[in-house]
């Protein structure tokens, strides 16, 4: 199986070149990175090469990467008196109306479409990672002429992440409220909300309000340097 | 002769037919439809957010609530998902357990779709076959979970715990006599693989029942036959898979070829279809019922066989035994780091996927290494068929909007999210 994967991705590499930002063989699963300028030239290849003949667009969404590998609770580092006590607030659980999370550099763009692809005749599958280059305006093609079934897909990542699909035939929103505001999936807005909902017998309708819970977060996320899992990675094993 | 105008009829979020919460924007040209634009989102959760703020297990609870008439097989796509990060062994009768509960529930889906299907398009005897037989379904899940549909039984490294030796029994009320309770207990006297094997040897003269129904019923054909038409290369471009893949024709079931868990070792056969309609889907639907109970009958008769343990014990992500925690020091502590902080996975991203009864229900997880998801992406079946609702039901009547819905096996839970 994984012999197959090395010489499946070395075929990647051979016919896509330079085309392929970065290519991550793990877990039996082949990652590439696309950039977006050359994404449906890729995709029209990948889709219509015999050699990979993807015939099925089985899943495309976003990921907001701002806050990948932040811990509320330092556990790396013993003082004399012990580990931190300390959680500091770091997600998006802990926010109330109004707050801001603080952007951390993580070197990496802020937002990707990251899309599955499936090929029937290779029985083989194919993770793509397109990085939008602009985080406040985050701007990627749509790939809608080589799948049909990126259409849904494409207007949920827009909906919830606020990715733009540059030629996508309706861009509209699809799973939030009619007339909702905000990206809800981004790590800066908070797990309670905006605004709650309620009937008022004083107007007879409908009306929203500003949240009135407290944020309540019961197990802070934590990362820890696991021994048991350093030991799969033979570089992380031999610092 | 008066000119006719198009006009744009609303149908739904409260339709009976509508199968929960779908509001379809119909453009009409009389009564054939133009264009079809459904509205979702109206049972939206954000499953996947909720999951990022929760460590691992305490999410395995959303998943029975996202297809909620296929419980299991929404849980089992997530555990494989930490699984395959942690490379952890599931003990094999665990993995025998799963795949058993996974076709009981593939059977309990399609009892589902049956009967609402069928009811939508008016043979409303359908709908109460289905759903006797549903109820014994239903008790399996209560003997093994104590729940009837949100289970929440499969943990990363196996199953909660092992098959129970006795059935629970009906008892007399006031609204059950002696004589409806003896009746219902009857096959409830032993174990709980007594009681499914034994529905596994009455369920095939079940479905023959069904079959009587409308296989050849004249009404039925009518109403499915040539309706929601897709071909073998628009159902790949739609994004089509399981039941309505196959019914196009494509042979492709990941139990075969991509198998998981114990499937490889499995006997059955993947039904196809040649039209690519909704009587071709129906026909596909029936014949994955009795492959189902086959799959079943080869479970039971391993799983009496063979005892064993259940869940892995790996105590740094399954809880210890309650005498071990009790007795002993290490057993205590795995106890409390895994119900305070919970488990850290190792940093990566990994996709599963398992041949749900809708189709593929895959699961993107993206771990930064530490106690909660950092991304969780669910690939929900019915997402896909259903964008393609306006390519199906344009040209077809207003009428056959229902069937499609029908066809497509529609559940808002997992739709939604």
């Amino acid at each position: 199986m994984s012999e197959s994967l090395q010489l499946h991705a070395d075929a990647l590499q051979k016919h896509f070149g330079d085309k392929i930002q970065n290519l991550i063989l793990e877990y039996a699963e082949i990652t590439i990175d696309i950039a977006p300028a050359a994404l449906i030239e890729v995709s029209t290849a990948l889709r219509d090469t015999a050699d990979f003949a993807y015939q099925q667009l089985i899943d495309l969404c976003g990921v907001d990467y701002s806050q990948l590998g932040q811990s509320e609770w330092q556990t790396d580092k013993a003082s004399h008196s012990g580990f931190s006590r300390a959680v500091e607030p770091g997600s998006m659980g802990h926010l109330t109306f109004g707050d801001e999370l603080e952007a951390v550099a993580t070197g990496m763009s802020r937002f990707a479409s990251v899309m599955h692809l499936i090929s029937y005749t290779h029985n083989r599958r194919l993770r793509i990672r397109v990085f939008a280059e602009n985080d406040d305006f985050p701007m990627i093609p749509s790939v809608t002429e080589v799948w049909s079934s990126a259409d849904w897909y494409e207007r949920e990542s827009f909906d919830l992440f606020g990715i733009l699909y540059s030629n996508h035939p309706d861009l509209r929103r699809i799973l939030t409220d009619y007339g909702f505001i905000g990206h809800p999936f981004r790590k800066d807005f908070p797990l309670i909300g905006h605004v709650e909902m309620r009937y008022d017998p004083e107007q007879k309708r409908v009306i929203y309000e500003p949240v009135s819970i407290e944020p309540r977060v019961l197990v802070p996320r934590v990362i820890r340097e696991d021994h048991r899992y350093l030991k799969n990675d033979p570089q992380e094993a031999a610092k | 002769m008066p000119e006719i105008k198009n006009y744009t009829l609303n149908f739904g979020p409260q339709h009976p037919a509508a199968h929960g919460v779908l509001r379809l924007v119909l453009e009409m040209d009389g009564e054939v439809i133009e264009r079809a634009d459904p509205h979702i989102g109206l049972l939206h959760r954000a499953t996947e957010k909720l999951a990022e703020s929760k460590p691992y297990n305490q999410s395995i609870g959303y998943m029975d609530r996202l297809d909620y008439v296929s419980m299991m097989c929404n849980e089992h796509g997530y555990v494989l998902a930490i699984e395959k990060l942690l490379q952890l062994e599931v003990p094999i009768r665990g993995q025998y357990i799963r795949v058993m509960f996974d076709e009981i529930t593939r059977i309990l889906n399609h009892l589902m779709w049956i009967g609402t299907h069928a009811l939508d398009v008016g043979a409303m005897t359908m709908f109460l076959y289905a759903f006797r037989e549903r109820e014994d379904l239903m008790d399996m899940y209560e003997a093994v979970s104590g729940a009837r549909m949100h289970a929440g039984y499969y943990r990363p490294g196996g199953v909660a715990r092992d098959l129970p030796d006795r059935m629970p029994l009906y008892e007399i009320s006031k609204w059950r006599s002696k004589k409806d309770a003896d009746r219902l207990n009857a096959n409830r006297q032993s174990s709980l693989i007594d009681f499914i094997d034994d529905f596994c040897k009455r369920f095939p003269t079940y479905i023959d029942e069904y079959e009587t129904l409308l296989t050849d019923n004249r009404i039925w054909k009518q109403r499915t036959v040539g309706i929601g038409v897709v071909s073998p290369e628009r159902a790949y471009q739609l994004g089509f898979t399981g039941p309505m893949l196959r019914g196009s024709g494509i042979e492709w079931d990941l139990r075969k070829k991509q198998p998981y868990e114990v499937y490889a070792e499995m006997d059955f056969d993947i039904p196809v279809g040649t039209n690519g309609d909704s009587y071709d889907r129906y026909l596909v639907r029936i014949e994955e019922m009795r492959q189902s109970n086959r799959i079943i009958r080869q479970c039971v008769d391993w799983l009496r066989a063979n005892p064993g343990l259940v869940l892995s014990d790996n105590h740094k992500v399954t809880p210890p035994r309650r005498e071990e925690m009790k007795a002993d020091m290490e057993g205590l502590i795995h106890h409390f780091k895994l119900f305070t902080e919970g488990y850290t996975l190792p940093a990566g991203e990994v996709y599963t996927a398992i041949e749900h009864p809708k189709g593929e229900f895959g699961v993107y997880l993206i771990s930064d290494g530490s106690n909660k998801p950092y991304r969780l992406k669910i690939r929900a079946p019915g997402f896909a068929h259903l964008s393609s609702m306006n390519e199906m039901a344009k040209g077809h009547m207003l009428a056959d909007v229902v069937a499609i819905i029908g066809t497509q096996d529609i559940v808002f839970g997992e739709i939604d999210r």
